[in-house]
């Protein structure tokens, strides 16, 4: 009895002494929360590489990968917030109801939805990347660079996201050359290699020599430079996969973002914002110019990427047209927020209609 | 739009391209239906035969030990599966399913390594031929050796299963393991050899999407067409001859609709996307519909399990 009463005099010591020491130098500990695996070399994998970035500034992080977006995704948000996660990334469109139904459970656990626009409750933030940004200087290179006038656009789903790329890259092609023609193919997946070779395949086909995607894998740009023609990378530096057809790459860079957020919650700084960061804030990256560009172009290149960090150029600037011919920005004027956010009608010069 | 006769001959072409992962693991899973298995994890298969011929071909820079690496997964992995349905006769729609499960889950952790990495080019033949003969140039040269071989596949697995000694046990296993059994014949070591001749070919079918028609890894890159491989099977009432047709009427229409896409036709997407689904199983349903063929061509014993060997 004698020894039972030292033994748990100690142990409750111990436990004690944790306890404190856990108090006064509480790790913040992120989670993320990820549609695709983390293996997608695209949108999941570029969040990952996020993640790592807040992992190598010395704090504690967890993901889970593949949440469905549905009840799947509460169940794993309250389990992540319940768990000891100080702030959570919901990566994903479709995270939006069920990131701010459990952020109203969970007042203290802040959380961060990626493209969306609800902030129901004061610890929820949100953030996205302009970019469409980058698809202005895609479609300036690819004005330039086709040959046949023809430029093909693997597309993924008609959400704002990608009809707003598909704008932003078709004026500005059109601004350097009037007689282009963007023929756009809905693949209807965000990646799946061998659709998205048949997709790239029969534009090339088609006569489409220089051809942009809005889809995740490296099927593409390899499709291209086995035909010949030009592609640009998605999401991260695709050069190395297709180095004769890739001029540059669009990358999506939200490590310093993730690092930014997650050093506010360990700050006591943290509060509720909108985050729209483009080329700028570097959150929308311009790999490196490929060498078969001329000099002029690389040149108009590098300034037009200046123009859009520091603003004195817009990708939506008027006057602009839609397909029937209605003025959607008047001239002189840019597009506002809340119009890109929405876009869901073509640009004059774009062919076809937008699914429904 | 002007309709040049080498154009079609590109279409053709990458038709063919897009067909042959379905034609392999079609013509691999179709001998293993045929001795009376139901092996459902083509999918989980594939998805290995990919990973390991990605892996292979990184580690080693060997394609041939990749290629064949990737055929020897297939078949290691189907070696689980012939165990547990004929050993330790565990039910095989569910076995089958656990396969392709267990498949996805260590094809996406073996990849982890492997993700972001270019593949090597693989060679291909006859590409001096290319600009020979207007039309069939693009059809017949400038291919990989997978290629040629897959289309040949069908041909050879109608001919094993009709004309060959071995190809008429297979089918007696498949429609009546008892008899065949009675009649001497080793039931259980025929359907483990069916299992696993499906796995080389399943595995062979993920290492051409891997290396050869997309030379990348990526998770999930097999994308459903092992259930698709395994519908044709089906649809094509166990007849390669079918498969070879339904394999590229699904590939043809995948292409085509994406052409029409890009020309501008007023269809609704959707309808393009789904298309190529609905119009091979109605045209295989239709070649088909022939009963008393279906009859004779349905291996009888298929997906029960047979206890009574020694």
């Amino acid at each position: 009895m004698h020894k039972f009463l030292i033994r748990s005099f100690v142990s409750s010591l111990v436990l004690l002494f944790t306890l404190t020491v856990a108090a006064v130098a509480k790790d913040v500990k992120a989670a993320f929360v990820y549609i695709g695996p983390t293996g997608d070399h695209g949108w999941t994998y570029q969040h990952d590489v996020g993640r790592k970035a807040v992992e190598a500034a010395g704090f504690k992080t967890t993901y889970v990968e593949g949440v469905p977006e549905s009840a799947d995704a509460e169940r794993v948000l309250r389990q992540l917030a319940n768990s000891g996660h100080d702030i959570i990334f919901t990566t994903s469109f479709g995270y939006m109801n069920p990131t701010n139904k459990v952020a109203k459970e969970f007042p203290n656990v802040k959380f961060e939805h990626a493209t969306g626009y609800k902030r129901e409750h004061p610890n929820v933030a949100t953030y996205a990347a302009r970019f469409y940004e980058g698809r202005t200087i895609l479609g300036t290179i690819a004005g330039t660079m086709t040959k046949s006038n023809v430029i093909g656009y693997v597309a993924s789903f008609p959400i704002p996201e990608v009809i707003r790329g598909i704008n932003s890259f078709t004026l500005a092609a059109q601004k350097v050359n009037p007689n282009i023609k963007t023929k756009i193919v809905w693949a209807f997946t965000w990646y799946d290699p061998g659709k998205e070779a048949e997709a790239a395949k029969a534009l090339i086909d088609q006569g489409a020599d220089v051809i942009a995607q809005h889809t995740d894998s490296t099927a593409i740009v390899q499709m291209a430079e086995k035909a010949g023609v030009y592609a640009f990378g998605q999401a991260s530096d695709m050069d190395k996969f297709a180095p004769k057809a890739v001029l540059t790459s669009v990358e999506n860079n939200w490590g310093p973002y993730y690092v930014d957020r997650v050093k506010a919650v360990a700050n006591g700084t943290w509060s509720q914002k909108d985050t729209w960061h483009g080329i700028g804030d570097g959150m929308v990256v311009i790999s490196g110019l490929d060498s078969q560009m001329p000099s002029d172009l690389q040149a108009k290149v590098k300034k037009l990427q200046a123009d859009l960090a520091s603003g004195k150029v817009h990708s939506f600037t008027g006057p602009i047209y839609d397909q029937k011919g209605n003025l959607m920005v008047a001239e002189g004027k840019t597009a506002d927020d809340g119009m890109l956010a929405g876009m869901m009608t073509y640009v004059k010069g774009v062919e076809g209609d937008i699914p429904k | 739009m002007i309709v040049d006769v080498n154009f079609v001959g590109l279409i053709i072409a990458s038709i063919m391209a897009s067909a042959v992962p379905l034609i392999l693991a079609s013509c691999g899973e179709l001998i293993t239906e045929r001795s009376g298995v139901l092996n459902l994890g083509v999918e989980g298969m594939m998805i290995i035969g990919a990973i390991s011929g990605f892996a292979l071909m990184t580690v080693t820079g060997s394609l041939i030990i990749a290629v064949f690496g990737a055929m020897l997964a297939g078949v290691l992995i189907s070696t689980i599966f012939a165990f547990l349905t004929q050993t330790l006769i565990t039910n095989h729609v569910a076995t089958g399913l656990a396969l392709t499960i267990f498949g996805i889950g260590i094809s996406a952790m073996i990849g982890k390594n492997f993700v972001g990495i270019p593949g090597k080019e693989f060679p291909v033949l006859f590409e001096g031929l290319k600009d020979t003969i207007p039309l069939l140039s693009p059809i017949l040269f400038g291919h990989s050796i997978v290629f040629y071989f897959a289309f040949a596949l069908p041909f050879i697995t109608s001919y094993f299963l009709k004309k060959t000694k071995i190809g008429l046990i297979v089918r007696a296993v498949g429609d009546s393991p008892e008899s065949a059994s009675n009649q001497g014949i080793n039931v259980r070591f025929v359907r483990y050899a069916c299992i696993l001749y499906g796995g080389a070919m399943c595995g062979l079918a993920g290492a051409y999407l891997s290396m050869i028609y997309t030379p990348q890894w990526i998770e999930n890159m097999t994308g459903g067409r092992g259930w698709i491989a395994l519908a044709l099977v089906v649809f094509s009432t166990w007849n390669p001859i079918k498969i070879l047709i339904g394999a590229m009427i699904f590939g043809g229409l995948t292409i085509i609709q994406f052409h029409m896409q890009a020309i501008g036709v007023r269809i609704p997407v959707q309808f393009l996307t789904a298309l190529p689904y609905i119009v091979t199983i109605i045209v295989l349903v239709v070649i088909s519909r022939d009963s008393r063929k279906i009859r004779l061509s349905t291996p009888s014993s298929l997906g029960k399990s047979f206890h009574k060997d020694n």
